[in-house]
């Protein structure tokens, strides 16, 4: 890649190579010559790194499918016979079915409520000047700097001051303030990226800063927001922390902490673990397998080029 | 979509009257103030009540011996405590191998599949979706990856490489490597998503005025894109590393800390001093440390890459 692109001296007529960028959009009619030359790279150059990547994504995924429906004491690689008795175990024995609930309900509510929060913050961030600002970026960053699992302690003493001990509240509240300095920090990224100017145009055309952010620049922040919820979402379903220190009962129980039941006292049982583990993953990796492509419509979509 | 660009000039909730809703003075300060209260009260707080418990003996099983104790908490850490040093050696050489990876396949991988070709919606989802799955379940894959009866190494033992039995997680020798691959599985989608986030936001006219200049793909990457995305590459990169220094769920689950405390992080000490030996202020005062580790580092690391030198 290097070599090619020393070798052109590329006068302005010539079709040099060409830098990443997707051609989302259909190009204008008058920068088609021109553009077509992004489908340049040598397509070996995309397929073959990505192919082995893809290969060290995937194996670890079947590996996990293949254990999950595989019998017990089975050596084959190949999943068959298959069997569902690891999942009806684990499921019905071991209240997975009670732990996903758990788990979904505590994800949707900080998915909401972290982005709602960082919003107006990001927005803040992102548009003012004022006094605190320094400081407050300041302090977003340095929250990032304790280590959450010693918190643990005084959280518990807080959560039990509020009575709020064995509630999914006190989860979801944990969760969400971990969330919200990284949040409000990507989604100001965002709005930054969203020029001042359409906003002042609408207020120009009678809007105010309320409605003008909500025509204007919310649906250019979409895939943003989708970014920034689907981060909240999945790491409220994976961590486990909070949910193993501030729920006591076997009935507000999660995912998580229900899979570290499994590979704790009886590891042996390597079907079960698995099983524990795909249904920890489904959800995750279908929300983000669905999210993916919103995404990919969305940015191109939502970008913001003259 | 189309329509959002242009601001719709008529749709307008409450013209004639005052333009902002807040004074804007008061505003920026409505808006951050409930995160701001959220963070206070469950961060904050109990930070500094970590800071107290730091000059205190503080152990809920050896209550006769609690009470204020001092800096003597911080003398022992540096004079007489040889695992402080050795768990902090760790968790760096842990950080820099594991960011610089991760970033450097991150920013491969955001470049590649920003690129067209058939199939990138679907090599995206794929390639990206091992971010979707992080701490406990991370390990339970590995742990099945590297199970020494059943993992990999005995079908590779059945191709012929390799011994029966062998489990990459207790030999002192692999382990390092073993555990870093498998926070590589999780750890380079992250990157690769928040470098690709901001690589589309790369206004495409400067690659068209760059070309006009005869620049070559590789100029246009170190002088349009790379400019572009430094912050995002930045933010990552620090966001990452505290988050790599400070994680315990992956290295807690998968290694034990072992073999022998091989692959103890700092935090992971911390985490066996205060949950599994209660001794709470002597953990207080190794988190203090570890904080001012990388606050410090931090700052340094901000004002090195100029972090937000040119934001509008």
């Amino acid at each position: 890649m290097t070599a090619e692109s020393t070798l052109s001296p590329a006068p302005a007529d010539v079709t040099p190579p060409r830098q990443a960028q997707p051609p989302d959009r259909t190009p204008p009619p008058a920068a088609r010559v021109r553009r077509r030359a992004w489908d340049e790279v040598p397509r070996w150059q995309i397929y073959l790194p990505l192919g082995i990547y893809l290969l060290f994504t995937l194996v670890p995924f079947y590996w996990i499918l293949l254990f999950a429906v595989r019998p017990a004491g089975s050596t084959s690689l190949l999943p068959w016979p298959m069997t569902t008795a690891h999942f009806e175990k684990v499921w019905n024995e071991r209240s997975f079915g009670v732990f996903f609930q758990n788990s979904l309900l505590i994800g949707v509510a900080v998915l909401i409520s972290t982005t709602v929060v960082a919003l107006a913050g990001g927005y803040a961030l992102a548009r003012f000047d004022f006094r605190i600002k320094k400081g407050f970026m300041l302090a977003l960053l340095c929250s990032q700097f304790v280590p959450g699992a010693l918190l643990l302690v005084p959280l518990f003493q807080i959560f039990a001051e509020l009575r709020m001990i064995n509630s999914l509240g006190s989860v979801i509240i944990a969760e969400t303030v971990f969330q919200l300095p990284l949040s409000m920090i990507l989604i100001s990224g965002f709005i930054r990226n969203v020029p001042y100017s359409l906003e002042e145009a609408a207020w120009v055309d009678g809007c105010n800063r309320f409605s003008a952010f909500r025509i204007v620049v919310l649906p250019l922040l979409r895939p943003g927001l989708v970014a920034v919820g689907s981060f909240a979402f999945v790491h409220a379903w994976n961590h486990f922390l909070f949910a193993l220190m501030f729920l006591s009962s076997q009935d507000k129980q999660t995912i998580p902490v229900g899979l570290n039941t499994l590979m704790g006292a009886d590891s042996v049982d390597l079907g079960a673990l698995a099983a524990g583990g795909v249904i920890a993953a489904v959800p995750v990796v279908v929300v983000f397998g669905f999210i993916q492509k919103w995404l990919v419509t969305g940015f191109s979509a939502g970008a913001v080029k003259g | 979509m189309a329509s959002a660009v242009t601001p719709p000039p008529q749709a307008v909730t409450s013209r004639g009257r005052r333009r902002t809703g807040a004074t804007p003075r008061r505003l920026p300060y409505l808006l951050i103030a409930p995160a701001g209260l959220l963070m206070l009260g469950f961060i904050a707080y109990p930070v500094l009540s970590v800071f107290y418990y730091s000059l205190q003996n503080y152990n809920p099983t050896k209550p006769w011996r609690n009470g204020f104790a001092g800096l003597d908490n911080f003398t022992r850490i540096f004079t007489d405590d040889p695992r402080f040093w050795g768990t902090l050696t760790f968790s760096l050489k842990w950080v820099v191998v594991e960011v610089t990876l991760q970033l450097l396949f991150g920013l491969a991988l955001a470049l590649i599949v920003n690129q067209t070709f058939v199939g990138r919606a679907l090599g995206r989802a794929l390639v990206f979706s091992p971010w979707a799955v992080s701490g406990v379940l991370t390990s339970a894959i590995w742990v099945l990856l590297y199970n020494s009866q059943t993992g990999i190494s005995r079908y590779l033992a059945d191709l012929g490489i390799g011994t029966y039995g062998t489990s990459w997680l207790s030999d002192t020798a692999t382990v390092f490597p073993a555990a870093i691959v498998a926070d590589l599985w999780r750890g380079v989608p992250f990157f690769a998503i928040l470098i690709l986030a901001d690589l589309q936001s790369v206004p495409k006219d400067l690659y068209e005025a760059a070309e006009v200049d005869g620049a070559g793909r590789v100029r246009q990457f170190v002088h349009i894109t790379l400019p572009h995305i430094r912050d995002a590459i930045v933010l990552s990169t620090l966001l990452r590393a505290v988050w790599e220094f400070n994680n315990v769920d992956l290295l807690y689950t998968l290694t034990g800390g072992g073999p022998a405390g091989e692959t103890t992080t700092l935090p992971l000490y911390i985490a066996h001093t205060s949950v599994d030996a209660h001794n709470f202020g002597y953990a207080s005062a190794l988190t203090t440390v570890a904080f001012v580790i990388l606050l410090f580092c931090s700052m340094v690391y901000l004002r090195l890459s100029k972090f937000g030198g040119d934001a509008t």
